[in-house]
């Protein structure tokens, strides 16, 4: 295969421009509040869309089609759960938090409970679940990289995807990246769109293309004789492609419960009937993990700080949710019509395989039109550009804030400088896009989607409970929270950890196999949202009972701030009276 | 340290006033959550008890296909919007009671 000009052409566009813009308004990010939350003075329009810019990830863009591709059905609970975690975010989480008007997730940790030692956990979950989440965004680099470039190493992409976003993100700290994710969720709208619906009109439409896909109902009712009304009435628009021996049978993908969801049960042999209760689980469990895990995730919280007031938080909110919303429709429509025209991609692995399908559908309408197909391929890669590189952007910037004003700006120098923590944002900006880069190396071999999964299913047992409890019950007290946070963050860690070593590494055959005779624990240890989230805060209420001493003394002026109405004159920024009193 | 903004007025620091503000605005918050738990989570028990039903061809799609893949999302934008309206004009009425002083214990 040749490099293709107009798909290079539309990737080169993208870059530059995220590049220049970047550049552009580094200029103007001048004092550590436009570094860290863009001067508090985004509006609604630009801040909804720089949200849902950071938001769609490569693994919306491209993971979302590739797995509904792979696992029909039960993969349509991501794109729905990661839009619906918004409305939980906005419920309970969204208004109080920007009321108490800290910069960052460990800000309000320490604010809320006056604990520096809380501060320092809450650092490193911020860590832990953004390096987590760097990964499948690296490898959304590394996939499109070597689609573009046919025959380029997987690792060549994750670097230099890596590479120009540390640099950007050096430059020009929150600021900088507002302006150019708002960009990038419209030319990821316009990617999506335009070439699902050009797609739609050539080959028919998504209901047409899951038609061609017999349920279970309709393959017992064909034993029988039965001929489906109105099956065949309209000539169809396209001939589906014979599936390859790895793909999943018609009745399995279309239905609930398939593939996805029953792998642990069928991995222990068990038959279609007794896989279903497992199924059941596993699917309340990925909800629970990406709901929750949405309202937990600490990049996007702390863009609700840009915020002008609480009012315009939830303004803000709300577009977000419409934004996602729409776009979300969008990424099946890929899934399905590419299992009906590309089944070749089952048999692909890692970069080859259906995590591509975005970028490779819109190619085959250079078969009928021409250059049609290299164009509308060269915007979905263009897309996919702007997925990784804005999700990876607000991630650099929310780790390397957490290091910089969190363990440095806090722990380390507590004395230094405005000027000597800018400086030491940048350092840390390339010491940790160099080790999102090596971390990103890693998972070539898993599903991007998959691995978001998991960052969200620590997310929801760490960050959720925290900030639910610490938002409505003044009864939480440090000892409490660290407690549920840590071992809900921890166990559901580990127990994912141990299902992607069951599965990948050579030398685990003995944790594989005891997954494989016990598949209700294999479940819940892929899925651990089920009991992590009820574990953290049983955990948090039970500690915080016991060290009931420990409840901050101005608890209610703390609660008043966070649920009183602004109008109220109420609001207190913390971080000015902090530095106020010299720390 | 910076002059506390806050006005060490005794009605808005009184525990009944935390204590009422919080209870509405969680019964709100509330009342929207388990309007959308609850169809969120009948889902997968419909597909689990029903699933001849949820299978039924609507326009090509089968019928749990077309809730969750599409119809789902513009259920949420209702449940936010409603939530939206109804928590700032709370807001707002609070603000103006607090500040008249109307804030009677038990009256709010």
């Amino acid at each position: 295969m040749n490099i293709d000009p107009w798909i290079v052409g539309f990737a080169a566009v993208t870059v530059i421009g995220t590049i220049y813009m970047g550049f552009r308004s580094a200029g103007s990010a001048k004092t550590a509040s436009d570094f860290f939350v863009a001067g508090r003075s985004v509006s609604v329009g630009w801040n909804s869309a720089a949200i849902s810019g950071e938001y769609l990830s490569a693994a919306s863009f491209m993971g979302v089609a590739g797995m509904v591709m792979s696992s029909g059905y039960d993969a349509l609970w991501y794109p729905v759960c990661y839009a619906c975690g918004y409305l939980f975010l906005l419920l309970f989480i969204a208004g109080p938090l920007r009321r108490f008007g800290a910069y960052t997730i460990p800000d309000f940790a320490e604010g809320r409970f006056d604990s520096p030692v809380f501060r320092r956990i809450a650092v490193c979950f911020v860590l832990f679940i953004g390096f987590f989440y760097t990964m499948p965004q690296m490898k959304g680099a590394g996939v499109t990289l070597a689609y573009i470039f046919p025959g380029l190493p997987y690792w060549v992409g994750v670097a230099l995807v890596g590479a120009v976003i540390t640099l950007n993100v050096a430059l020009g700290g929150m600021k900088g990246i507002t302006l150019v994710q708002a960009v990038q969720y419209w030319a990821k709208m316009f990617a999506i769109s335009v070439p699902a619906f050009v797609l739609m009109g050539i080959y028919g439409s998504y209901g047409s293309h899951l038609k061609s896909n017999e349920t279970r109902v309709e393959a017992r009712s064909a034993i029988v004789g039965e001929a489906i009304p109105g099956a065949n009435a309209m000539p169809e628009k396209f001939v589906r492609a014979e599936l390859p021996a790895k793909a999943p049978q018609d009745e399995a993908w279309i239905s609930p419960f398939g593939s996805l969801t029953t792998k642990p049960a069928k991995a222990a042999g068990l038959s279609d009937e007794e896989a279903r209760p497992y199924s059941l689980l596993y699917t309340y469990s990925l909800i629970i993990a990406l709901v929750c895990g949405t309202a937990g995730l600490p990049h996007i919280l702390v863009r609700f700080y840009t915020n002008p007031d609480g009012v315009a938080a939830k303004r803000t909110t709300m577009w977000v949710m419409i934004l996602i919303g729409v776009f979300y429709v969008f990424p099946p429509v890929f899934g399905v019509l590419g299992r009906n025209l590309l089944p070749e991609l089952y048999e692909g692995v890692g970069a080859k395989g259906t995590d591509k399908i975005v970028l490779e559908l819109p190619k085959l309408l250079n078969q009928k039109y021409g250059m049609l197909g290299s164009i509308l391929s060269g915007i979905t890669c263009a897309g996919a550009f702007a997925a990784f590189m804005s999700t990876f952007s607000g991630l650099l910037v929310s780790i390397t804030g957490a290091l910089a004003h969190d363990i440095y700006g806090r722990i380390l120098r507590p004395n230094s400088t405005s000027e000597q923590r800018m400086k030491m944002f940048k350092v840390f900006a390339v010491i940790c896009g160099f080790t999102a880069v090596l971390l990103g190396l890693t998972v070539e071999a898993f599903e991007i989607n998959k691995l978001v999964g998991w960052a969200f299913a620590v997310a929801a047992t760490s960050y959720f409970p925290l900030l639910f409890l610490a938002t409505w019950w003044p009864g939480i007290t440090m000892p409490g929270a660290a407690t549920g946070m840590l071992v809900g963050g921890v166990f559901s860690l580990i127990s994912v950890i141990s299902t992607m070593i069951a599965d990948q590494s050579p030398w685990a055959t003995g944790l594989k196999t005891w997954y494989a005779a016990h598949p209700l624990a294999r479940t819940l240890a892929e899925q651990p949202a089920i009991w992590g989230l009820p574990l953290a805060i049983v955990l948090m209420v039970v500690v915080s009972k016991v060290t009931r001493a420990k409840v901050p003394g101005d608890i209610r002026l703390k609660m008043l701030v966070l649920h009183a109405p602004e109008a109220l004159g109420l609001k207190q920024e913390y971080i000015k009276e902090q530095e106020g009193m010299g720390h | 340290m910076k002059p506390n903004p806050v006005e060490p007025d005794p009605l808005i620091h009184s525990e009944e006033f935390l204590h009422q503000l919080m209870r509405r605005q969680l019964k709100l918050s509330l009342g929207c959550g388990c309007a959308f738990a609850i169809v969120l989570l009948a889902l997968p028990l419909l597909n689990y008890f029903a699933p001849d039903v949820m299978a039924m061809r609507v326009g090509g799609f089968p019928l749990t296909w077309l809730i969750l893949g599409v119809l789902f999302f513009p259920f949420v934008w209702v449940i936010s919007y409603v939530f939206i309206n109804r928590s700032l004009a709370m807001e707002a009425q609070e603000a103006i009671r607090a500040k008249q002083g109307a804030v009677c214990h038990g009256q709010i």
